[in-house]
């Protein structure tokens, strides 16, 4: 994981740092007083017996008795550490015993007449001779300073054989409460790797006895944990609903696109069976037609004048003028049904052009009427042309037929910028209608005038609001009676 | 082609009234037409080469159909110039496309309105028996 020691390992270092500078600095200051102890009752005895040798000495020197002097001095031979000792009177050496590894004394050893000088290697105590008041010389003892070394060295050791032990013990029990503090925190941290791990929301840190911030941080950890298993719990059943929701509604959607397609196939063998059904109807309806219509042109050409009468000549017209009805009825709802049938192909469309085309039809048609008619120039939309020019036909048909009573007939088409849409209208200043019937306008069959006034099947509108839709557009009317009317459309193209 | 008795007579008036004084063979359905102009079944042993001058042909026949008519006389060597007019109630644009995909030489819609049904059995007999000249059968 991290490069950083575990925190056991650096309480560990912290405490016996602190433990080890401790016992450092005491056994420093201990060995530092010991040290000074030393070399002071080193310094008390040596002048003792500089003081003894003094007072042994001092009638020697008196009676200026260089050899008894030298005997005083041999007493020092016992003594290992020392280097020499000797007598000074009047600044010169009067005796002096030597160490037998040393060579020569010191010459500033003879004008020292009291205390004492140490140096790296050596102490040297110097002491008064003097006999009745008389100051006679002076007693010098040089000694080496192993006896320091040893008693110190002894001491030392005896200090490291105390504080080493004394550490470690001080280590263990610092330990203890390390333990129950980086213990936990060691166990928190695994287990916090285990959740981010396993995402096992169920496991807990192990709460022990340890230091109150400790146990209050495991405990809120645990308390977290908790929570968020709770949250993830909550999050998994939502998830859970939401996965089953959407396989319902998958299901639901599968069920309806089942249904669709079933509804779609009987659309289509509905239409399949319109097709025949209107191709039935264009081929065998028409048939007795032809048969009524005929026979009754043969009774009228070869009959009337004979056995037929004026009456029944009329009757046999008025058979022929019903067989011609049903036929362009039955035309009309043949043309309404391919309307409806036929695939819509649009395309950007001389709508001017298409209105002019039907009107020069219109006037061929009907050469004895005199039209007005006004077509705006340049007018275009997206749509079929075939459809377009079907919707034309019946608009500016009906304008032509129900101008038919009228001086001064006129006929307009153009676009309409200021209404909603911009839709194409078609205006005749003829027989209008009332508006109160105007929603039956557009149904199939729907007439708003008797026969005998304008003749019609009223499928005419009725195929203008097919092809109109089938655009996506919207058709509509507006007229007074006796007035004229105008038909609106749009044909659901943006341009 | 014929299936129909009552079209059968006013066709006939028509071209009568037209003062066409052609033989008119009548068959009434589509098995009866194959087997008069190929010779086979009950016409079995006519000689084919005595062929119409043209064929008025109505679509919706019994047993075998007006296209499927046209379509064994476009296959048939002996038949495949045979002038055809398809005389018939249908406006489809699918029976027509048909039609003209096997090369029927007219396509020609029943009036209801006698008039107008006796002014297109003049035109059509004028021009198919008068006006046109037909394929020489020996080619």
């Amino acid at each position: 994981m991290s490069s950083s020691p575990s925190i056991g390992r650096q309480l560990g270092w912290v405490s016996i740092l602190a433990s080890g500078t401790a016992l450092l600095a005491a056994s420093l200051a201990l060995l530092f007083f010991q040290l000074h102890e030393v070399r002071s009752s080193l310094v008390r005895r040596l002048e003792s017996v500089a003081d003894l040798i003094a007072f042994n000495a001092a009638a020697a020197v008196d009676f200026n008795d260089v050899d008894a002097a030298k005997l005083t001095l041999s007493a020092m031979k016992t003594r290992p550490h020392v280097i020499s000792v000797g007598i000074v009177v009047r600044g010169q050496l009067f005796a002096i015993y030597r160490n037998p590894n040393v060579s020569a004394v010191p010459s500033d050893l003879l004008h020292t007449s009291s205390g004492s000088r140490f140096t790296d290697r050596d102490l040297t105590v110097f002491r008064p001779i003097s006999s009745e008041g008389r100051d006679l010389g002076t007693v010098f003892i040089q000694t080496d300073l192993s006896e320091i070394t040893e008693t110190w060295s002894r001491f030392a050791a005896v200090t490291a054989g105390v504080a080493i032990p004394a550490l470690l013990i001080a280590i263990l029990i610092s330990m203890l409460p390390q333990r129950a503090i980086s213990r936990p925190i060691l166990n928190l941290a695994a287990v916090a790797a285990t959740v981010s791990k396993e995402k096992d929301f169920s496991v807990r840190a192990p709460t022990v006895r340890s230091a109150a911030e400790v146990q209050q941080l495991v405990g809120t950890f645990n308390q977290m944990l908790a929570e968020i298993q709770r949250q993830h719990l909550e999050i998994q059943e939502a998830q859970d609903t939401l996965e089953k929701r959407v396989a319902d509604r998958t299901a639901e959607l599968e069920l309806r696109s089942e249904q669709l397609e079933v509804q779609g196939r009987e659309l289509a063998a509905a239409n399949r069976e319109l097709e025949s059904f209107s191709y039935s109807v264009s081929h065998d309806l028409r048939a007795p037609l032809r048969a009524i219509d005929g026979f009754s042109e043969a009774l009228l050409t070869d009959y009337s004048g004979q056995t037929l009468d004026r009456q029944g000549v009329h009757f046999l017209n008025r058979v022929r003028a019903g067989t011609r009805k049903m036929a362009s009825l039955i035309d009309d709802m043949l043309h309404l049904a391919r309307v409806t049938r036929s695939t819509l192909q649009r395309n950007e469309i001389d709508v001017s052009k298409i209105a002019e085309d039907v009107a020069a039809e219109l006037r061929k048609r009907n050469p004895d009427r005199l039209v007005r008619c006004e077509i705006q120039p340049l007018l275009h939309a997206s749509a079929d042309s075939k459809l377009l020019t079907i919707v034309f036909e019946n608009l500016l048909g009906n304008a032509w037929k129900f101008t038919a009573n009228r001086d001064g007939a006129c006929v307009e088409v153009g676009q309409a910028p200021d209404l909603d849409g911009h839709p194409f209208f078609v205006r005749d200043n003829g027989a209008g209608f009332d508006m109160t019937y105007a929603n039956k306008l557009f149904g199939p069959f729907q007439r708003l005038h008797a026969e005998s006034e304008f003749e019609g099947t009223g499928i005419g509108l009725a195929t203008v609001k097919r092809i109109v839709t089938r655009h996506g557009g919207m058709v509509w009317a507006d007229a007074v009676k006796g007035q004229g009317a105008t038909f609106y459309f749009t044909l659901g193209d943006k341009s | 082609m014929e299936d129909n008795s009552d079209d059968v007579e006013l066709t006939l008036m028509a071209f009568n009234r037209a003062r066409i004084t052609n033989e008119i063979v009548v068959a009434a359905d589509g098995v009866e037409a194959l087997d008069y102009l190929f010779g086979t079944g009950v016409h079995a042993g006519r000689d084919t080469s005595d062929q119409p001058v043209v064929i008025l042909l109505d679509l919706k026949l019994p047993r075998v159909g007006g296209l499927e008519v046209l379509e064994r006389l476009r296959q048939d060597d002996r038949t495949k110039y045979l002038p055809v007019v398809v005389l018939t109630s249908s406006t489809e644009q699918d029976d027509m496309l048909r039609a003209g995909d096997l090369h029927a030489n007219s396509y020609v819609r029943k009036p209801v309105d006698f008039d107008a049904f006796l002014e297109a059995a003049r035109q059509l007999g004028l021009y198919w028996t008068v006006l046109n000249k037909p394929v020489p059968s020996s080619r």
